[in-house]
């Protein structure tokens, strides 16, 4: 694993990618700074963190684009699949390389919390618990990414998919208000989600009996759930909905709460989508 | 050292190596022969675990290549059809990542670096990008990676496709050297090629084993007839009158040339070489008819190669 984190790490920083992608972090924080802390005088540094999480859109793209797309098209895939490493130390070595990248610059925003302190009050506890929280939501939203570039050979493909996600991802609080929270409603848009996971299902495994099976044991459960108690079904379609936002729990821990499922949230997150990353690359070589 | 058993690869409907089964002795220089298409990269594939067989297993000194990913492939070392480069490197920092994947002990790994290096003649580009390499030091790269570590079987992916005349001379030269410590594999479906360099010859048509020999024993086994081809002066008639009387060979064809000549071809037992020459010479010269010209030609690997592959394209139909 060392040996794909030092050799990931090394192509980040002579590829640009790393100078791309800590210029833009530490750019957007020096504006946001000015604006908010400068400009405005206030002393919170939490609420530039909280204002500038859309960042991540452009920037979490920019590094996990390449990072096992162009294996593919490049054909290197090959050498590190006949080499003695194993899919797992491949992905979290290049996991590991990435957030090393991530970190650096966060080291830098490290700093402005005390450069600001010296010129007045800043509530250091709650700014540095931001900063934890803001590199933990970038560590889940770059497993995403390299989720993403493991399914793809095209690095634009991969950035185009991964921005569109997290945009999704972004706005999905705010679009999360306009479904429907009757209880009829909510069992009806988790039914279309099920056939939809069955759908998945069967693309994926080609077995029609399985994913038939699987569809209609969720739908009859889901059903009887309904039955027993309707209740429980009024605004559940999109508490769920809300419940996957990545930026919602972060935007917490800007007001002040440092709550530990958050943290949780993120890294199960994180182990989530580097687990199918490296379900991806495995199966390359049955289908290839 | 490496034993492939019922090996089976489909893709969908199609099959691309179908119950493949041989074993690999150590230190002999093996080539896989084979036209395009034949399955020969999909099974070098499957032997170094770059694919997932459908069936079958492949064992490297002991080691399942899907059970024991790990013990059997620091055995091998494998280049594949396009050499796995990461182009915005340098030589020295691509052979050094895998050495370190290779899991060389960190002290060691300049010194073998400098080895492999000076092996595959690459140390007077080993600081330049691999972008910026010509095609012929690219291949040389990839060969430092397949070589680094010293494994025990070196498997090499037509190593020689796309480059000039010296530098294969020298690829080949480099394979020879390999191959007096290591077990190597090479495929290829350059015929001269395997049959310069390769101890043993595994002939590969349409995913199927069809022939496993050394190139002498292949000629032998398969080039059972020798075809002689004679001109000789006289008419159609003339001449069939007299190869009646020649009975070591078989008439294959007969044309007349039109300028009072003819063209005659002749089959006959291998064993009876010179005899069949003998005898024709000794009929034709009772008859009072000049023979202008007459070669024999031993069958040449290249048309053991073709009957091969091409009888196992009836077979299929």
């Amino acid at each position: 694993m060392r040996a794909v984190f030092k050799h990931e790490l090394s192509s980040c920083f002579s590829n640009m990618t790393a100078y791309v992608f800590g210029g833009f972090l530490l750019l957007f924080t020096g504006i946001y700074v000015m604006v908010y802390n400068l400009q405005n005088a206030t002393v919170n540094f939490e609420y530039v963190l909280g204002s500038m999480s859309f960042v991540f859109l452009i920037i979490v793209p920019i590094l996990t684009m390449r990072v096992l797309a162009e294996e593919r098209r490049q054909k290197t895939d090959q050498l590190l699949y006949s080499l003695p490493l194993t899919m797992t130390q491949v992905v979290l070595g290049k996991y590991f390389a990435l957030l090393a990248v991530f970190a650096a610059p966060m080291l830098i925003v490290c700093l402005y919390p005390l450069i600001l302190s010296a010129y007045g009050n800043v509530n250091l506890a709650g700014s540095y618990s931001a900063i934890f929280g803001f590199f933990c939501l970038g560590a889940a939203l770059i497993a995403l990414g390299v989720y993403i570039s493991s399914v793809t050979e095209s690095q634009a493909v991969a950035a185009g998919l991964c921005f569109v996600v997290m945009l999704c991802n972004y706005f999905i609080s705010d679009l999360s208000g306009f479904a429907s929270s009757t209880a009829y409603a909510s069992l009806a848009s988790l039914a279309v989600v099920i056939l939809l996971v069955c759908l998945v299902v069967y693309l994926m495994t080609k077995s029609g009996v399985f994913a038939f099976g699987l569809g209609a044991v969720l739908e009859a459960g889901l059903i009887g759930l309904y039955l027993w108690d309707s209740s429980r079904f009024e605004g559940l379609f999109p508490e769920i909905i809300s419940q996957l936002s990545l930026f919602e729990r972060f935007y917490a821990i800007v007001n002040g709460v440092l709550d530990l499922t958050a943290i949780v949230y993120y890294l199960s997150v994180s182990g989530v989508f580097l687990f199918f990353s490296v379900q991806s690359m495995e199966k390359r070589r049955w289908s290839e | 050292m490496i034993e492939v058993k019922h090996l089976t690869k489909r893709y969908g409907s199609h099959t691309a190596v179908s119950d493949l089964s041989f074993t690999i002795e150590k230190g002999q220089i093996y080539g896989f022969l084979g036209p395009n298409g034949a399955g020969k990269s999909t099974t070098m594939n499957i032997m170094t675990g770059c694919l997932a067989a459908t069936e079958g297993q492949v064992k490297i000194g002991g080691f399942d290549i899907f059970e024991e990913a790990e013990q059997a492939k620091k055995l091998i070392g494998y280049l594949p059809e396009q050499p796995p480069l990461y182009l915005d490197r340098t030589p020295r920092e691509y052979l050094s990542f895998v050495a370190r994947a290779k899991k060389i002990p960190e002290k060691k790994i300049p010194e073998e670096l400098e080895r492999v290096m000076a092996v595959t003649a690459t140390l007077d580009v080993a600081d330049r990008l691999i972008r910026n390499l010509s095609k012929g030091y690219k291949q040389r790269v990839g060969i430092a990676q397949a070589i680094l570590g010293d494994p025990e079987v070196i498997i090499l992916d037509e190593p020689t496709v796309g480059l000039d005349p010296r530098q294969i001379i020298e690829i080949r030269d480099l394979i020879r050297q390999l191959g007096k410590e290591h077990t190597v594999i090479l495929s290829s479906h350059i015929l001269s090629e395997v049959q310069a360099v390769c101890q043993t010859i595994l002939i590969i048509s349409k995913g199927r084993l069809v022939a496993c020999d050394t190139p002498d024993n292949l000629e032998r086994l398969f080039a059972g007839t020798n075809t002689v081809e004679l001109v000789a002066e006289g008419t159609e008639e003339e001449i069939r009158r007299i190869l009646a009387d020649v009975t070591l060979g078989q008439v294959a064809s007969l044309r007349d040339l039109g300028d009072g000549s003819c063209f005659i071809k002749l089959q006959s037992d291998q064993s009876k070489g010179n005899a069949v020459c003998r005898e024709l010479f000794f009929a034709f010269s009772k008859a009072g008819k000049p023979i202008l010209r007459m070669t024999t030609t031993r069958a040449s690997l290249e048309d053991v190669f073709m009957e091969l592959t091409n009888g196992e394209k009836e077979d299929g139909k």
